[in-house]
């Protein structure tokens, strides 16, 4: 049987257009783009292109404004590294509580090494940014404000418009890491405050170890990695150069089926959504639905464990991810989820499915077919579960 | 992914005994939703013999807990209480064919739910003394909790005397770092408790981490040079102190159900066979390792352990 990859915002499928454009930089054209020969000429060429192709998808006034990087947590470390290097006698950020681990742990430990005070700004049930906070967290010692543009979790959109004006009211950068936005959602940065944004290849169909960090032409950049004058010198080290191609191509790719995303890659989101919570009781959907991206959904089913969930589903060729704390090693379930104050009830069972341009009708088909099944199943064997002879009222276990 | 044994996806995937067991003798209940796992125990009991004739389980968790919870079952039926109360977790874990050391506690839900059961069968209460920490050492499944344990119980004051009694940072020592701050704060409990004299505290900056392969004439390939300090030893004496270390080092092995023999000795080679659990334990490379430094710290000398098959 075919497998259904419904687990996207974890990574995708290179897409076989960027394998092609990417293969003659390993055996033919791979010259160092900084010598002074043909070999490198044709390089810097290629280099050259594919930073115009990622500056078309999100919109950038200038191809310079792109940097190179090794990916989304390489590009979110040298942003907030740099804003507490470049903004003399700001020492604070302001974040929230919802990113990734890329920003937050980060954060972490620059508040335990460095004193730097880290502002986390909650959000509510629907995952929404708590915007009256974000305003009080801002003042004249804030070096930089990040907050994520679309949440991996739960595909929540923030207004980070709206967000980077605020920071620069109070003279702040302003940061998003758009890893999951970009390619999903249409962006046009120079029309924005914004700053620096994060991007990572290999969640638009370009390789792993790839990724890049848009730079506002005037914001200062303090490099994280030193040694040769690459990318102008911000990000030094021989180039990447089969993985930037890489980028480039599926950048062009992305922007080409970005409608696409919105239309086709939403409704079998939506289809799949809708059939499981009609299947499916005590079932429902985090996140906020009206502002969301188009290829996420997740859905937490009481009284159910996800990681039960997803080797139920993986048996039949399914996979999805979950938020859930055996999953993850950890004995909390996502932080995400407990941000927004989903159930323990419910966070547990939060299973994440995230489409792309490779799913069709059958994946969805193929998920409704079986899932319901797998629920009802797993219920059957939770003391929780009513209808068990327990129950929640009736199960109270010795160290609840 | 987790790497979960066949067994353990064959329990997962069709458990055995699940569900609701009709007028219950015994009923435990373990665990909360908050945790993510928890589990009800319900077992039959023959009060003439005392043996459980019956159980089934009910569990919320992930593919291990309900693995464990199945399992659990199949081991007690047909026991005695006393027999079934025998069971360690370890047990659990061993009969499914391993758990990942993050797993652990699965088996231990099930260990405690049975505990649970008993004293609601005897009409008793179960006081739960559980712990969990946050897992420290991936590599040997030390969690926090043992750590301190092991710390407090022993007046434990360096980090090799740490990986000593409890293994922690004895393989990978990528968690060498964690293992620091765990003894740095219980120490600091214990001296704000007067139970450690502030100058014995450990201190991680004046720390170093041990290295695993200390540096001076003992990789086993290195030519045998002098010992530094210490005079040379006989034959005899050499023997008897590597007789010496492998006794001091069997308890550990025992407490995770393997054990380890002192073979022969021949030149600088040791012959040890190692049995129980360490027989094709995946980790069986390391504890030789483990016992060869060891071997080395108390001779002096390079040695080389090597593993012997049962019966050489």
């Amino acid at each position: 049987m075919k497998p259904v990859y419904l687990d996207n915002n974890a990574t995708t499928r290179v897409d076989p257009q960027v394998v092609e454009a990417m293969l003659p930089f390993f055996t033919e054209q791979f010259g160092n783009a900084s010598s002074m020969h043909g070999f490198g000429a044709s390089v810097g060429a290629a280099i050259r292109k594919a930073r115009q192709q990622v500056q078309e998808l999100i919109g950038a006034e200038f191809d310079h404004e792109v940097v190179f990087t090794s990916g989304g947590t390489e590009s979110d470390n040298t942003a907030i590294l740099s804003a507490l290097e470049t903004q003399r006698g700001r020492d604070e950020i302001v974040t929230s509580a919802v990113e990734h681990p890329a920003v937050l742990s980060l954060c972490e430990h620059l508040e335990k090494t460095r004193g730097v005070r880290v502002h986390r700004i909650p959000v509510d049930a629907k995952g929404r940014l708590d915007i009256d906070a974000y305003r009080r967290a801002l003042g004249p010692r804030t070096a930089i404000a990040s907050v994520m543009w679309a949440n991996n979790e739960t595909g929540t959109i923030f207004p980070v418009e709206t967000l980077a004006e605020l920071a620069h009211d109070s003279g702040a950068l302003f940061h998003t890491d758009a890893v999951q936005a970009v390619g999903k959602i249409a962006i046009d940065i120079k029309t924005s405050a914004i700053d620096l944004l994060s991007l990572s290849g290999h969640k638009l169909h370009a390789p792993k170890g790839i990724g890049a960090l848009y730079v506002r032409r005037g914001v200062r950049l303090r490099p994280l990695i030193r040694g040769g004058h690459q990318e102008r010198a911000r990000r030094a080290g021989t180039e990447n150069v089969p993985a930037i191609v890489g980028l480039g191509a599926a950048a062009e790719l992305a922007l080409r089926h970005l409608s696409e995303e919105c239309g086709r890659v939403r409704a079998l989101r939506d289809r799949l959504e809708a059939g499981l919570l009609e299947r499916i009781d005590n079932a429902m959907v985090t996140g906020d639905p009206a502002n969301r991206l188009p290829n996420t959904t997740n859905i937490a089913f009481e009284y159910i464990e996800g990681e039960a969930i997803l080797l139920r589903l993986n048996r039949e060729g399914i996979a999805a991810s979950s938020g859930s704390a055996c999953t993850s090693g950890s004995l909390e379930p996502s932080h995400v989820l407990r941000a927004m104050n989903v159930p323990y009830t419910a966070a547990h069972g939060a299973t994440r499915f995230s489409f792309s341009r490779d799913n069709t009708e059958e994946d969805v088909e193929r998920v409704l077919d079986v899932l319901p099944a797998i629920v009802r199943d797993l219920r059957s064997l939770s003391p929780f579960w009513q209808g068990n002879g327990g129950g929640q009222a009736g199960f109270q276990p010795t160290y609840a | 992914m987790w790497e979960y044994s066949e067994k353990v996806k064959e329990y997962f995937f069709n458990p055995k005994n699940s569900g609701l067991l009709e007028s219950a003798d015994g009923v435990g209940d373990v665990g909360a939703i908050a945790c993510g796992d928890a589990l009800r125990l319900m077992i039959k009991v023959d009060p003439a013999t005392e043996t459980i004739t019956d159980a089934r389980f009910q569990t919320f968790g992930c593919g291990s807990a309900i693995a464990s919870s199945s399992a659990l079952t199949e081991m007690i039926i047909g026991r005695t209480i006393e027999e079934a109360m025998g069971i360690s977790n370890q047990d659990i874990a061993d009969f499914l064919g391993g758990l990942p050391p993050e797993k652990m506690h699965c088996s231990v839900m099930g260990y405690e739910a049975l505990r649970a059961a008993v004293a609601n069968y005897r009409g008793e209460t179960w006081i739960d003394d559980h712990e969990e920490g946050a897992l420290v050492c991936k590599c040997f499944g030390i969690d926090e909790g043992m750590i301190e344990r092991a710390v407090r119980m022993n007046g434990l004051t360096t980090l090799e005397q740490v990986t000593h009694y409890t293994k922690a940072m004895g393989s990978c020592g990528t968690c060498g770092e964690k293992v620091e701050e765990v003894l740095a704060r219980v120490h600091r409990e214990m001296v704000a408790e007067g139970t450690l004299d502030a100058a014995e505290a450990f201190d991680p900056a004046a720390a170093r981490l041990p290295a695993l392969r200390p540096k001076v004439a003992v990789s086993p390939l290195a030519p045998a040079a002098s010992p530094a300090a210490k005079p040379a030893l006989t034959s005899l004496q050499k023997i008897r102190l590597i007789e010496q270390a492998v006794e001091e080092l069997r308890p550990y092995l025992q407490q995770d159900g393997g054990d380890c023999e002192l073979v022969d000795v021949d030149g600088d080679a040791v012959m040890v066979k190692l049995s129980g659990a360490c027989v094709g334990c995946q980790m069986a490379s390391v504890t030789i390792r483990g016992v060869q430094e060891r071997l080395i710290e108390k001779v002096g000398q390079p040695l080389r352990v090597i593993p012997v098959k049962a019966g050489h």
